[in-house]
């Protein structure tokens, strides 16, 4: 290729004028640029209530911090992962490699954080977990650069076990979809079930998304059990919550389960079947806290009277730990083990009680996992706490952060 | 206890077996009379299940929403017939099924665009809303209404192709549709009300299901293999044959999910594949030419 004279003059004076302005160009970027949170979240579909109350919760942070932390605008950028592995991972390249943001979160389903983690971990992104429970992202499958603000699959159940051997009975059904989560979350309720004398009768995994439960819950009825514990979700949730009081099961035998089987995402569908459904979840809006009153309240005035609900809580938190680190390494964010260290460090009031990480996981440590039963309140169907167990935290097996 | 529980799963399979019947009775129809394997008869299923909740919420009456719900299904079918399918009644097979397949989607996103991505649910009607036992079974009493209404259409419809003239130019229009068009039966007419019936079914199914499942937007395409496995069960284009088959899935599937969970799947494939193998044209179907 021959040079021009005047290629080499432009591209002489380029180089120059790179040298001359370099400092104060990579100056702002780190300090004047937006920071770039890129979301990976299902924005359609049944899921896509999930996403928008994520969404909202980190919303009402940045809207009250007047979108700007440290200097530096806060800009999202939403991706619908359309609840779909193939996909999410694909949104999660195009966030980090062409619009290369500064932190990432979501994702909802544990299949794309499983499928994401790798190219999150190599390409040292910044990952805070909103959503997805999978237990490895705490245990083997842990990493450096990942947080998780909302729970592992363990969390809500381990405490449970206990519990219901005590509280409700010691004979128990264990029914829940035939995945990996729902096995996961069956045997955590056994690890404080068992020990505490509690006896199970049966357990069945119907196939995920089944419509009729009915022979399952013949079963149920025959099998002498005393209460049943699930865990389902979406309209899996419906479907065995509604059946199980149609086939005359509630009377006499109790239901407890994992939160997520009366959520606000499923209980207006579920309506009065869930009535008296006793569930183990790290959040309501019915907690009796100051913080959480506000967080009801701004919440209900941002976004037309809609009441949050446990994921409006986790985005929530996830931008309360993101405006916080931010602040604490002045919006730098070029200095990455600066700000995962400095994210790692975050404590405050959340709606749901004294946040904070555990170090050796980057998990949440639940300040409480409250027992909730459906009740009649103002305003409809909600869960009321009637109990908690302080300080629940994953155990962590397997998993070893560089500290 | 071996017998309130084989004779309580026994119902369970024959409820369930009932709604089968409700929902592939149009599909099957639909071919037997078009030659067009429809795969969006399960948005009809959903179409119907959103008209009823519609219908539901603005007279609160789930017996009004039974005869409203099918009749804008039958409407939406009749409309879908005359502009898309008709002009590619010529065409190969494959390309109907592209076409119906391409519905799907767009029922969807029609359902979505307008009622929300939102888990809904039908109650079921004050009268059916407790359970009952008989010989030491519990069942909702809904599932039994569900049962007697589901034979009940059996009756009606075998009357209606067996009895009546409407049905007997139906079963000619089966056997041979040029030649009953010979005979002066205006056969483009004829075509878009089957399919009207046909997408009617469909919609009345959602209803009737409605308040054992929730309603969703992508609840239109689970359905459809369960469906269209009923109809090479029982033979294609067969009214007793759908009845017969949504009867063997239902107990297939019921007692698959009881004795045998981690294979409950797999049953119903079974009972595909041997009644395939055993009559390739299925229970009631013409021979194969």
């Amino acid at each position: 290729m021959r040079v021009t004279r005047r290629a080499f003059l432009a591209g002489g004076s380029a180089a120059a004028a790179s040298v001359v302005a370099g400092p104060w160009a990579s100056r702002s970027h780190a300090q004047g640029g937006p920071v770039k949170i890129g979301l990976v979240l299902p924005y359609t579909g049944v899921y896509a209530v999930l996403g928008e109350s994520i969404t909202q919760g980190m919303e009402l942070v940045f809207a009250r911090e007047n979108w700007t932390v440290a200097g530096r605008k806060i800009e999202m950028i939403k991706e619908d992962d359309e609840m779909k592995p193939p996909v999410g991972v694909r949104k999660t390249e195009k966030l980090i490699d062409s619009d290369k943001v500064d932190i990432l979160t979501g994702p909802v389903h544990s299949g794309i954080l499983m499928g994401m983690r790798d190219k999150v971990h190599s390409s040292k992104t910044i990952l805070i977990v909103s959503n997805a429970g999978a237990d490895a992202i705490s245990r083997e499958r842990c990493s450096h650069w990942i947080f998780r603000t909302s729970f592992s699959n363990w969390q809500p159940c381990q405490p449970m076990g206990g519990w219901v051997a005590k509280n409700v009975s010691k004979e128990v059904f264990l029914t829940a979809p035939n995945y990996q989560a729902g096995k996961d979350m069956m045997n955590a309720f056994k690890e404080t079930f068992t020990p505490a004398g509690g006896k199970v009768v049966a357990e069945d995994y119907p196939k995920l998304g089944e419509t009729d439960y009915a022979p399952y819950l013949t079963k149920i009825k025959q099998s002498g059990a005393k209460a049943v514990f699930a865990f389902f979700s979406g309209t899996d949730a419906v479907n065995f919550v509604k059946q199980y009081d149609q086939f005359g099961l509630k009377g006499s035998i109790k239901l407890t389960g994992a939160g997520f089987l009366t959520e606000p995402d499923v209980l207006p569908a579920q309506g009065r079947s869930a009535l008296g459904v006793i569930t183990g979840h790290f959040y309501t809006p019915q907690l009796d806290s100051p913080m959480n009153k506000k967080f009801v309240t701004d919440f209900k005035a941002k976004f037309g009277g809609k009441t949050p609900d446990g994921f409006a809580c986790q985005g929530y938190d996830t931008a309360e730990v993101i405006v916080r680190a931010l602040k604490a390494v002045g919006g730098n964010t070029q200095d990455k083990d600066k700000l995962v260290e400095a994210i790692a460090k975050t404590e405050f009031d959340s709606p749901r009680g004294r946040f904070r990480f555990d170090p050796k996981t980057h998990n949440v440590i639940q300040p409480f996992i409250y027992i909730r039963e459906v009740r009649e309140v103002t305003g409809g169907l909600d869960n009321v706490p009637i109990d908690k167990v302080a300080d629940v935290r994953d155990p962590g097996t397997g998993c070893t952060l560089p500290t | 206890m071996f017998v309130p529980d084989f004779f309580g799963q026994a119902l369970n399979g024959l409820s369930y077996g009932v709604l089968l019947f409700l929902l592939s009775v149009g599909l099957t129809l639909i071919f037997g009379m078009l030659d067009v394997v429809n795969l969006a008869h399960g948005s009809f299923y959903m179409l119907g299940a959103y008209a009823g909740l519609a219908t539901i919420a603005a007279l609160g009456n789930f017996w009004i929403a039974l005869v409203v719900a099918p009749l804008v299904v039958g409407a939406i079918g009749a409309v879908m017939e005359r502009l898309a399918l008709r002009p590619l009644y010529r065409r190969s097979p494959l390309d109907q099924v592209l076409l119906t397949f391409g519905f799907i989607y767009l029922f969807e996103d029609l359902v979505k665009w307008i009622w929300g991505g939102r888990i809904r649910s039908i109650p079921p009607p004050d009268v059916f809303s407790g359970s009952v036992t008989i010989l030491g079974a519990t069942i909702p009493s809904y599932r039994l209404f569900v049962i007697a209404f589901g034979f009940a259409m059996a009756v009606a419809l075998w009357l209606l192709i067996e009895r009546t003239r409407l049905g007997s130019i139906i079963r000619a229009g089966v056997f041979d549709a040029e030649m009953t068009a010979g005979l002066g039966i205006n056969m483009p007419v004829v075509f878009t009300a089957v399919f009207a019936f046909g997408a009617a079914l469909g919609g009345l199914s959602g209803v009737v299901a409605g308040p054992i499942q929730s309603a969703s937007p992508p609840m239109g395409a689970g359905i459809l293999v369960p469906a269209l496995i009923v109809v090479v069960v029982g033979g294609l284009g067969s009214l007793k044959g759908s009845l017969a088959g949504s009867l063997i899935i239902g107990q297939a599937e019921t007692f698959g999910k009881a004795w045998l969970p981690g294979a409950s799947m797999m049953m119903i494939y079974l009972v595909m594949a041997a009644i395939v193998l055993l009559r390739p044209q299925g229970l009631f179907g013409r021979p194969l030419k």
